[in-house]
């Protein structure tokens, strides 16, 4: 009884320590951001990685999640005779909901993993010591400009995924489901308020900045050689996506309730 | 001669309860190559961890150059690791970058009094001093073989003219030839500038004591031996003993 009691006693204890080393390595990081020497270089590196390397993948997902959605709420709308509804209950769940969603867990798995997996590679093969031992901080060299990229890439991208995947709908519901055109413009018009955006590009952010602090903490944090790096990436994208999923509900209702950006 | 290294009674543990390093003693002068020698796990990387700041002391003292490094303030500590250069196991080249970028990049760090031309020359005279002509300068470090990155390794080393400069384990796991061909360069580095220090952490006694003006063997986290190679061939210490016993016969 009391071995088990002790192991389990350990084991709470290193996940406290591993969520407090995880806080203090986001304060270091956000602190570096801003002590010279800047490296913008590096930050511009990470958008294009991040930022335009997703386009693709984001405009696919988007554009099959605007129709898929659109023909699902259409067949339901169908029957109580409200497809005029179509287009704007599908731009609300969008801007709300799906963009900012959608785009964190596609990024966060496509630019999340390799940045654990790079920084991993970095600290089994010694090359972040070597940074260490040339002078140059590795945390300011290597992840805040990754941190901030991540924070500010993703809500670009969700822009991006809102406006496709409205496209998809669009598309969708006139030339296949033969909605009037005008009505859903109108529709949409007149019951999205650019407060629904806001609300799912800060959500983009603040994804962004889960993904990017997790995904690099592992990846920095890496121990052992090949395994260790499989093992950091496998954890940097699973805690991301849940993390992204857990505080999107949390987000919601702070947006909603405290902040009263949307009806 | 002034002390390069001095270091009195180190200790360090990690957990609390296990020591690592048990007490070291150790002078290494200005000017000398020193080299360290002894069996896996006896903590000859974590000394040079603490040579280097990136491991605190639990206990004792490290004065590199006269100052105790135990003072110096986190922000100093970056500009304190310039006075060295480390060639480590692998080299630990930025796989992302050629072989004239990896050497450029701490010049372009820290010397911005230069011109981008300038500091691009003195990254080539750098690979130029370690035997690599340009032909291969714009190969990545995956394209060069085991040699030619410990090469580059130590030209990016010696970018910025260390007052000491760290070998960890230079030859493991090269060849016999490329062996000879690391110390040589190990040699002719030392050579080139008058007042360098070296200290070589190996597991080659061959190496250790062709290299060495002094030799330091570590054994369970303790200096267990220290002198010339002629010190440790007339050792009555039966581990130092059976350590040369089979060191020369296997070189």
């Amino acid at each position: 009884m009391n071995h088990k009691w002790e192991n389990f006693i350990q084991s709470w204890g290193h996940r406290i320590i591993a969520i407090g080393s995880y806080f203090l390595f986001v304060k270091n990081s956000i602190q570096w951001m801003f002590r010279p020497p800047y490296r913008h270089i590096e930050f511009f590196k990470h958008m294009e990685f991040i930022g335009n390397k997703s386009v693709f993948i984001i405009c696919l997902t988007a554009f099959f999640t605007g129709m898929v959605l659109s023909f699902q709420i259409y067949l339901g709308f169908h029957l109580i005779n409200a497809d005029n509804l179509v287009g704007p209950t599908v731009g609300l769940g969008i801007f709300r909901e799906l963009g900012p969603v959608l785009t964190g867990l596609i990024v966060s798995a496509r630019a999340g993993g390799a940045m654990a997996a790079r920084l991993g590679t970095m600290r089994v093969t010694e090359q972040i010591d070597a940074l260490d031992v040339m002078g140059i901080n590795p945390r300011q060299y290597l992840v805040s400009p990754r941190i901030l990229a991540a924070t500010l890439a993703t809500p670009m991208l969700t822009a991006i995924f809102d406006f496709v995947a409205m496209f998809g709908s669009y598309l969708l519901s006139i030339y296949v489901l033969g909605l009037d055109e005008a009505i859903f413009i109108d529709k949409v018009n007149q019951m999205i308020d650019p407060a629904h955006i806001n609300e799912g590009l800060f959500k983009a952010m603040v994804f962004g900045f889960l993904f990017g602090t997790v995904c690099t903490f592992q990846g920095y944090n890496t121990k052992g050689g090949a395994r260790g790096v499989g093992e950091a990436t496998n954890a940097g994208v699973v805690i991301s996506m849940v993390s992204i999923i857990v505080s999107d509900f949390f987000l919601t209702k702070l947006i909603r309730i405290y902040m009263g950006w949307t009806a | 001669m002034s002390n390069a290294v001095e270091i009195n009674g180190l200790k360090k543990t990690f957990d609390g309860t296990n020591y690592v390093l048990k007490g070291i003693d150790l002078k290494i002068s200005r000017g000398e190559i020193a080299t360290i020698i002894g069996f896996s796990g006896t903590g000859k990387s974590v000394l040079l961890k603490h040579l280097l700041g990136l491991y605190k002391p639990t206990e004792g003292s490290i004065h590199i150059f006269g100052d105790d490094i135990r003072n110096i303030p986190e922000e100093e500590l970056s500009r304190f690791r310039c006075r060295f250069g480390v060639l480590f196991q692998d080299a630990a080249l930025f796989d992302d970058m050629s072989t004239l970028e990896n050497v450029m990049f701490p010049i372009d760090e820290y010397r911005k009094d230069l011109t981008k031309t300038q500091r691009r020359e003195l990254a080539a005279s750098k690979l130029d001093q370690v035997g690599l002509g340009s032909e291969h300068f714009n190969k990545l470090p995956s394209e060069v073989s085991g040699g030619m990155r410990k090469r580059v390794g130590l030209a990016r080393a010696i970018a910025l003219d260390p007052d000491i400069i760290l070998y960890d384990e230079p030859t493991t796991g090269l060849d016999p030839i490329m062996t000879e061909m690391v110390d040589d360069l190990i040699l002719s580095t030392h050579r080139s500038r008058s007042g360098i220090t070296s200290i070589v952490i190996t597991h080659d006694l061959h190496a250790a004591f062709r290299l060495g003006d002094k030799i330091a063997m570590l054994d369970k986290g303790k200096v267990l031996l220290e002198g010339t190679a002629q010190t440790f061939y007339d050792t009555d210490i039966e581990l130092v003993r059976k350590f040369v016993d089979k060191g020369v016969r296997k070189t």
